[in-house]
């Protein structure tokens, strides 16, 4: 099977993160694989295991996307594509990521296509299902189940904590959940095998794009962090008095009544 | 010179998340219950862990001494005792035997080592030669193709669940009359070989240490390592690569004790201020910081220099006396910053200390490398 797994570099939410101008800093911030990704290695790893084949990580980055996409040939990946935007693009959405993606796969012959369910970063969880409708192949999204039988596809899908059981066919794009599976360590033989795996880097040029083809949909108009969680507030006295401050609390101070 | 290499930080990425997810959530009932985690040691091997610095021909990964290293302080940063356990079967277990070796031995002995199937021991220490390891008493004697080994060993780390132990032996005299010491690789499963863990330990609880007697003890003549006459020579050798592993172990736990210490530091308030406010604290938390900096550049810099196959002995003597004092200092002090919280077990550098104390002690105590130092100057 010719499995192609779609991967994301990005900032370590579990890490600190400074945000100065509407910029996220970059040298403040851990970066990793987009754990969600993670499921996605790991799954088309044993898929191919168990069919045989090949398996292809594609990322949309800049240079230190590199570091990402060796960790997923380390884990067992057999290809990595990185797709360099740094010099040619100022800005970009998942349009835009959609789009390079697209032009990438318009000569491949991709049988299964996986991708994280969202992106930890920006989790719009749009570029997986808006590359299946530019290639006009099903997709399923969340799944927390997949084997394979042939040309059939068997997927368990999460709706909201409860499972929907779907069939497919290749070829066809998933993006994956949580429950997936467990993504493994790369070991130390797959670690020190990782740097002599092919890792082809490619620009926008290469897939005969222009700038202005992929000029965004979206506008980011700020970033800024979350507020900072305050220490809560226990009442005191008797209960109807404490119910009485409560909601005049949430009226004034809360601002949600 | 002052950065990893790629392959060396994937490889402190992933033994660290494996630390904090797998060995982390157990290092006090480790501890606690004195047992040895053989599960642990299962998932060490199977990630590749056991063989870091070994070739691929013999099951092992092809890192450098460096990885080794960095592997090492990331599982004595979050267990100690895991982390001597590992320390000694790659370092004292498995390395002799790729350096002094035949081939057939190494396809024998260190090929299930370096794949994390079998675990692997070395016995110098005796009742009456630790520092003193001249003193060896412990005799063996050829019979016909036999070695017959009569002796009694004593705080063996590992030996309980090893596969082999490499031993160390009386096997003749010189033209001087000085006795030759010669290293012989014994099977656990050789018959007259009783190996008993009875040790109540201070710390690095759950690494099994363990005493051994060797009564009649027959192996074939070629379970010899190495060249007969230089049987001292190749394990100073295994010593000075040991304390590479040791001088790591000591980075691990003096790198825990800065962060809990810090982050204790920063959360705990007293006098209406958090204590990482007041100078005594912080000029502590300098220090620690300091410390593990330079304790871990030595560590490198002979772990470099081992790797470069130039002379280590000095550096690695350095590395391992001035990373384990380190540790037990950096112990201390986070104990000290967490108060009477500190002295409790749930806090774990209480722990911290109790282990770094046995780093003072094994693969040649701090005096025996301050003696090694003022050798290599020429004293
Ligand atoms: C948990 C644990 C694990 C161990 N694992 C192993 C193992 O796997 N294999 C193995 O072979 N051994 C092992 N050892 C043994 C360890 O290496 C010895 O304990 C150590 O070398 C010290 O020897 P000793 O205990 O006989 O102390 P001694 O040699 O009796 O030393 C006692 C004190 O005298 C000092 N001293 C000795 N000679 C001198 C001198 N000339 N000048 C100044 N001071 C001196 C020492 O520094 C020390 O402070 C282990 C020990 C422990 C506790
Ligand atoms: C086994 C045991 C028995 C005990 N028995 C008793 C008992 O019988 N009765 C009782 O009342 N208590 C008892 N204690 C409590 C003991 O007295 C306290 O632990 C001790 O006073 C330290 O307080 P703390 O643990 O809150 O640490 P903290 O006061 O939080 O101190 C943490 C660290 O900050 C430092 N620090 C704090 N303030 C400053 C400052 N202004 N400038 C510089 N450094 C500062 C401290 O020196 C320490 O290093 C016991 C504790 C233990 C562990």
């Amino acid at each position: 099977m010719n499995i192609y797994v779609l991967l994301k570099k990005t900032f370590d939410t579990e890490e600190k993160i400074v945000v100065s101008d509407g910029r996220i800093e970059d040298d403040s911030a851990e970066y990793i694989i987009n754990p969600y990704d993670e499921y996605a290695v790991e799954e088309a790893i044993n898929q191919r295991d168990e069919h045989g084949g090949e398996v292809t990580v594609v990322t949309v980055g800049d240079e230190d996307s590199e570091k990402q996409l060796r960790t997923a040939l380390a884990m067992g990946a057999d290809k990595a594509v990185l797709i360099d935007t740094e010099d040619d693009l100022e800005e970009g959405d998942q349009y835009t990521t959609a789009e390079i993606l697209a032009a990438y796969f318009e000569d491949k012959e991709a049988d299964l296509i996986l991708a994280g369910n969202v992106a930890i970063d920006e989790a719009s969880g749009q570029v997986g299902p808006r590359l299946a409708e530019k290639l006009d192949i099903p997709f399923v999204t969340t799944i927390v189940d997949l084997s394979v039988d042939g040309e059939t596809v068997y997927i368990e899908k999460d709706v909201e904590g409860d499972v929907e059981k779907v069939e497919s066919t290749l070829p066809l794009l998933v993006t994956c959940q949580q429950g997936l599976n467990e993504p493994r360590y790369p070991s130390l033989p797959g670690i020190m095998k990782a740097k002599k795996k092919p890792l082809e880097e490619l620009e926008i040029d290469d897939l005969d794009l222009d700038e202005d083809d992929l000029e965004p949909k979206t506008k980011t108009i700020d970033i800024f962090l979350p507020p900072e969680k305050e220490a809560g507030r226990i009442l005191e006295g008797e209960v109807e008095d404490q119910v009485k401050e409560l909601v005049s609390l949430l009226k004034d101070e809360a601002k949600v009544l | 010179m002052f950065d990893l290499t790629r392959e060396q930080r994937m490889i402190q990425k992933m033994v660290r998340e494996f630390a904090e997810e797998v060995i982390q959530p157990e290092a006090i009932m480790i501890d606690k219950e004195a047992k040895f985690p053989e599960h642990i040691f299962k998932q060490m091997g199977e990630l590749g862990l056991m063989g870091i610095p070994f070739p691929e021909k013999y099951g092992g990964s092809d890192g450098d001494t460096i990885s080794y290293a960095i592997a090492v302080e990331e599982i004595g940063r979050v267990c100690g005792s895991t982390g001597l356990s590992y320390a000694a079967n790659v370092s004292l277990g498995a390395s002799p035997i790729y350096y002094f070796g035949t081939e057939e031995q190494k396809e024998t002995y260190l090929v299930p080592m370096a794949e994390g199937k079998a675990l692997g021991s070395f016995g110098l220490t005796e009742p009456n030669a630790g520092s003193d390891a001249g003193g060896t008493r412990t005799k063996a004697v050829l019979d016909g193709d036999m070695y017959v080994i009569n002796g009694e060993k004593c705080f063996i780390t590992n030996a309980s669940f090893a596969k082999t132990i490499i031993v160390t032996a009386v096997t003749g005299k010189d033209d001087k009359g000085k006795n030759i010491i010669s290293a012989l690789v014994v099977p656990t499963d050789t018959e007259g070989l009783t190996i008993t863990s009875n040790y109540d330990k201070m710390g690095v609880r759950g690494s099994d240490t363990a005493e051994i007697v060797l009564e009649n003890v027959r192996v074939p003549k070629e379970n010899l390592l190495g060249d007969p006459q230089k049987g001292f020579k190749q394990f100073l050798y295994t010593l000075d690569g040991g304390r590479i592993s040791i001088a790591a172990l000591g980075v691990g736990i003096a790198q825990a004790s800065l962060e809990k210490a810090l982050a204790y530091a920063k959360e705990r308030t007293q006098f209406g201020n958090s204590i990482s406010k007041f100078q005594a604290i912080q000029f502590k938390l300098s220090d620690m910081a300091m410390e593990v900096e330079l304790a871990r550049n030595m560590l490198y810099k002979a772990a470099w220099l081992k790797d470069k196959e130039k002379p280590f002995t000095k550096e690695a003597a350095y590395a391992k006396l001035f990373a384990t004092e380190t540790a037990f200092r950096s112990a201390n002090q986070a104990i000290q910053i967490h108060g009477g919280y500190g002295y409790m077990r749930e806090y774990e550098v209480e722990r911290y200390l109790r282990d770094a104390k046995l780093l003072e002690i094994g693969e040649g105590t701090s005096e025996v490398q301050r003696m090694v130092i003022a050798r290599q100057l020429g004293c």
